[in-house]
């Protein structure tokens, strides 16, 4: 809320600092009202939801989660069957394999958009901006089109290369196919969010780089890397949420390696007989993803603010 | 600089061709895997002296049998467990695979030549699709012929395909049931009806004691509304006869036909009657937005009578409530019109299809058509929840009441077996239209507008 300072306020109101002023100009009790009554509206069903995992399934079941105020009973019931090893409704195991999927997953993208990004902003090459339409236009794709064809690939490559995908034993455990889908699918966005970013930093910095000599491969590790950290944070946040919650690519992808997502799913047992468990399971995939958003929103608001203020 | 060039182009060509190398050089071809080798272990086992059909495989030890199926966990868990015997008689490993969204991604996935060894269809229309996709292959001999054995010809129809036998059928569960309180009944000394008349003047009965006699709810997330056309199904098949319930299925007579509203008007007098409906949860339009799994509690504190429901709600019962003739709720057969002209029973079920020829594939699909896995399944699902139309199958190993009920339903010489309907419809009406128009029709829209609305969405091909 005091981040930003309008250069007018100053000049205009010479007897209260600068930063006062802008807090005087931005707030609002109405607003700040209106603001609090949202955050409760949004926040009250996943308060619920948290209450409920705490309550016994027949409560659950049977009354609403406000229900605790009156007859407060209480019960880690649902954690013990999400969380404990003996359970058959165990996740800890879809825990891990959602982890390992993650993780490569957010770092292959950004690893080569960035020097996609940088390619298509500072170098000169044949059909550069073609090229770079192209890329921008296969945003518009959707990812249901490419499910069936993509599977035919991994299943059947060209040129006699190595099934990635399906058989008895696939390779890495079958998640090359899981890592490259969702690579894949990541792309084009993350180029072209990573290009708009680089294309900000001034031109003078590359140029007086070159005078000293740097070529293509200093100037991207010594200057663009460490300029872009927001921009790639920004990114890296969104697709690890992406990846974390997805469905759809593990479902098709990732036979093998069954994430959170799929256990939650079936977690409510084949004719939905066991859905207070979900409470429970809801919260142990959330944990993780809101670690990681709160430890990363400063960088995440910076990423997105990016190049909208000029000096 | 041009030396530099060539340089860096020669080292890249030569990336690639070694990581082409390298992974053509991974790429290994499944061909053992069609052989047959070695005796079966099972020869020396006394366990497995009822499936010598399996011998014929020899020693599977070693191979991997991936079976991608509907049947998550709990339920999923007790199906492993009744593969233990087949692991032990071939050696062969299962891969049990289950998903919540097996309809949709079996097709993903045949379509994408990314192919389990066995998966369990829970549809007949799912079924055909698959086939149509040329990726399911014909069982072997023995399957027949224990299908010819163990299952009544309803059953074998709804696995066959064009005339192409493909699919032999796995579980089944049993659609005609109404859930009562015994307790409640025979302290208001109320008598469980034999045909549908008297179904109709208990309804009253009780109704006039002052308890609400039928609870119902048609919510049930993305397929809401199913419960709804399990009653215009039942009714269906009590007035007008299994030969034009299977004419309304195939499309012969359209959707609005007068039959079907009559039906439909029919369960209106029960679903549609505000003194009949809803005990303990509102009034007509509350069964709506009731949840299926939600719906039939109210008949534990007395608010309501009666719900008619599939077997499998057995699950749904809180836990500790006693199931059974002598507990706090069971099932009656949901009577018929005419008991004269048999009992129709109105169910659903699994079938098996295979997607290769090997060996091990072969033998399991066997084995699941015997009547030894049949009680074996039984044996392994101590908590109940499962029975198989499988005339083998010795009803004492069931240990749940109902599912003893289910069976002795389906294995009753007079019961005229039929898939559910809207299983059976193309998936555009019987997972689409057919679900949202019973909401509507709930929430006030009326009989005609219902049925010419579903009938007018039937694919025209």
């Amino acid at each position: 809320m005091t981040t930003v300072v309008p250069e007018g306020a100053m000049a205009a109101a010479p007897v209260i600092s600068a930063p006062k002023a802008a807090k005087h100009a931005l707030t609002s009790p109405w607003a700040s009202l209106a603001a609090v009554v949202l955050a409760i509206v949004w926040t009250v069903p996943t308060a619920g939801l948290l209450i409920s995992s705490f309550r016994p399934e027949t409560d659950v079941k049977t009354t609403g989660w406000w229900h605790v105020f009156t007859s407060p009973s209480f019960t880690l019931d649902n954690y013990r069957q999400v969380l404990s090893s003996g359970s058959q409704t165990n996740l800890t195991g879809n825990l891990v394999n959602t982890i390992v999927i993650t993780l490569p997953a957010v770092i292959i993208p950004i690893f080569l958009a960035t020097m996609a990004a940088y390619a298509f902003a500072w170098m000169k090459f044949p059909a550069k901006n073609l090229l770079f339409v192209l890329v921008f236009a296969l945003q518009i794709v959707p990812i249901q089109v490419c499910l069936i064809p993509l599977l035919k690939l991994y299943n059947k490559p060209p040129f006699h290369l190595m099934p990635i995908h399906g058989g008895e034993n696939p390779p890495a455990g079958g998640l090359y196919s899981v890592w490259l889908s969702h690579t894949i699918f990541a792309l084009p966005l993350a180029i072209f969010l990573l290009h708009n970013f680089m294309r900000e930093i001034p031109g003078e910095l590359i140029e007086s780089a070159r005078v000293d000599g740097a070529g293509h491969v200093q100037i991207f590790s010594r200057i663009m890397l460490p300029l872009m950290m927001p921009a790639i944070a920004a990114f890296g946040v969104l697709q690890f949420l992406w990846v974390w919650n997805d469905l759809l690519v593990a479902m098709i992808f990732g036979q093998s390696t069954p994430p959170l997502t799929k256990a939650l799913t079936d977690l409510t047992g084949t004719r939905g007989q066991d859905w207070p468990l979900l409470t429970a399971g809801a919260f142990v995939s959330m944990v993780i993803p809101l670690i990681v958003f709160i430890a990363m929103q400063r960088f995440f608001v910076r990423g997105l603010l990016a190049g909208s203020v000029k000096g | 600089m041009r030396a530099r060039k060539t340089r860096r182009g020669a080292a890249v060509a030569a990336v690639v061709a070694s990581a082409a190398l390298v992974l053509a050089g991974c790429a290994s071809s499944d061909d053992d895997s069609s052989k047959v080798s070695g005796t079966w272990p099972g020869a020396k086992l006394s366990e497995c002296s009822g499936l010598s059909q399996l011998s014929q495989y020899g020693d599977l030890t070693g191979k991997t049998i991936e079976a991608y199926t509907s049947i998550t966990a709990p339920e999923g868990d007790a199906q492993v467990r009744s593969y233990a015997l087949f692991e032990k008689c071939t050696g062969a490993k299962i891969k049990y695979n289950a998903n919540k969204d097996f309809e949709k991604n079996v097709l993903v996935r045949a379509q994408g030549n990314d192919l389990p060894d066995v998966a369990y269809v829970p549809q007949p229309g799912l079924l055909k699709q698959l086939v149509d996709t040329g990726t399911v292959v014909k069982p072997p001999k023995d399957v027949e012929t224990n299908v010819d054995k163990f299952w009544s010809t309803d059953w074998k129809n709804y696995g066959t395909v064009d005339g192409t036998f493909y699919a032999a059928p796995l579980g089944a569960n049993v659609k005609s049931f109404v859930w009562y309180s015994p307790s409640m009944f025979q302290k208001n000394g109320w008598k469980i009806p034999t045909t549908w008349a008297d179904m109709m003047t208990l309804t009253a009965q009780i109704q006039k004691s002052g308890t609400t006699p039928w609870c119902a709810g048609f919510e049930s997330g993305d397929a809401s509304g199913w419960p709804g056309t399990d009653w215009l199904e039942e009714v269906m098949l009590r007035t007008a006869g299994p030969d034009v319930y299977d004419q309304w299925v195939a499309h012969k007579i359209p959707f609005n036909d007068p039959q079907v509203s009559k039906a439909l008007d029919q369960v209106g007098e029960i679903l549609k009657n505000p003194k009949y409906v809803n005990g303990g949860i509102g009034d007509v339009k509350s069964i709506a937005g009731t949840a299926f799994g939600d719906a039939g509690l109210p008949i534990l504190k007395n608010k309501c009578a009666m719900m008619q429901m599939a077997g499998f709600y057995a699950a749904n019962w809180p836990k500790g409530t006693k199931v059974g003739p002598d507990g706090d709720v069971y099932a009656f057969y949901e009577p018929t019109v005419d008991p004269s002209k048999g009992s129709p029973v109105e169910g659903g079920g699994e079938f098996v299809v295979a997607f290769n020829h090997n060996p091990a594939t072969e033998a399991f699909q066997t084995y699941l058509s015997t009547d030894v896995w049949a009680n074996e399944k039984a044996k392994a699902t101590p908590d109940g929840g499962w029975v198989s139309a499988n005339k083998g199958l010795d009803v004492t190993n069931l240990t749940s009441p109902i599912d003893q009920l289910s069976a002795k339903t389906l294995a009753d010489p007079k019961a005229v077996f039929r898939f559910d309907a809207s299983d059976s419809m193309p998936g555009a009406v019987g997972s689409g239209t057919f679900w949202k128009e019973m909401i509507n029709w709930i929430s006030g829209q009326s009989t005609k507008d219902t049925l010419d609305n579903i009938e007018a969405s039937w694919p025209s091909s």
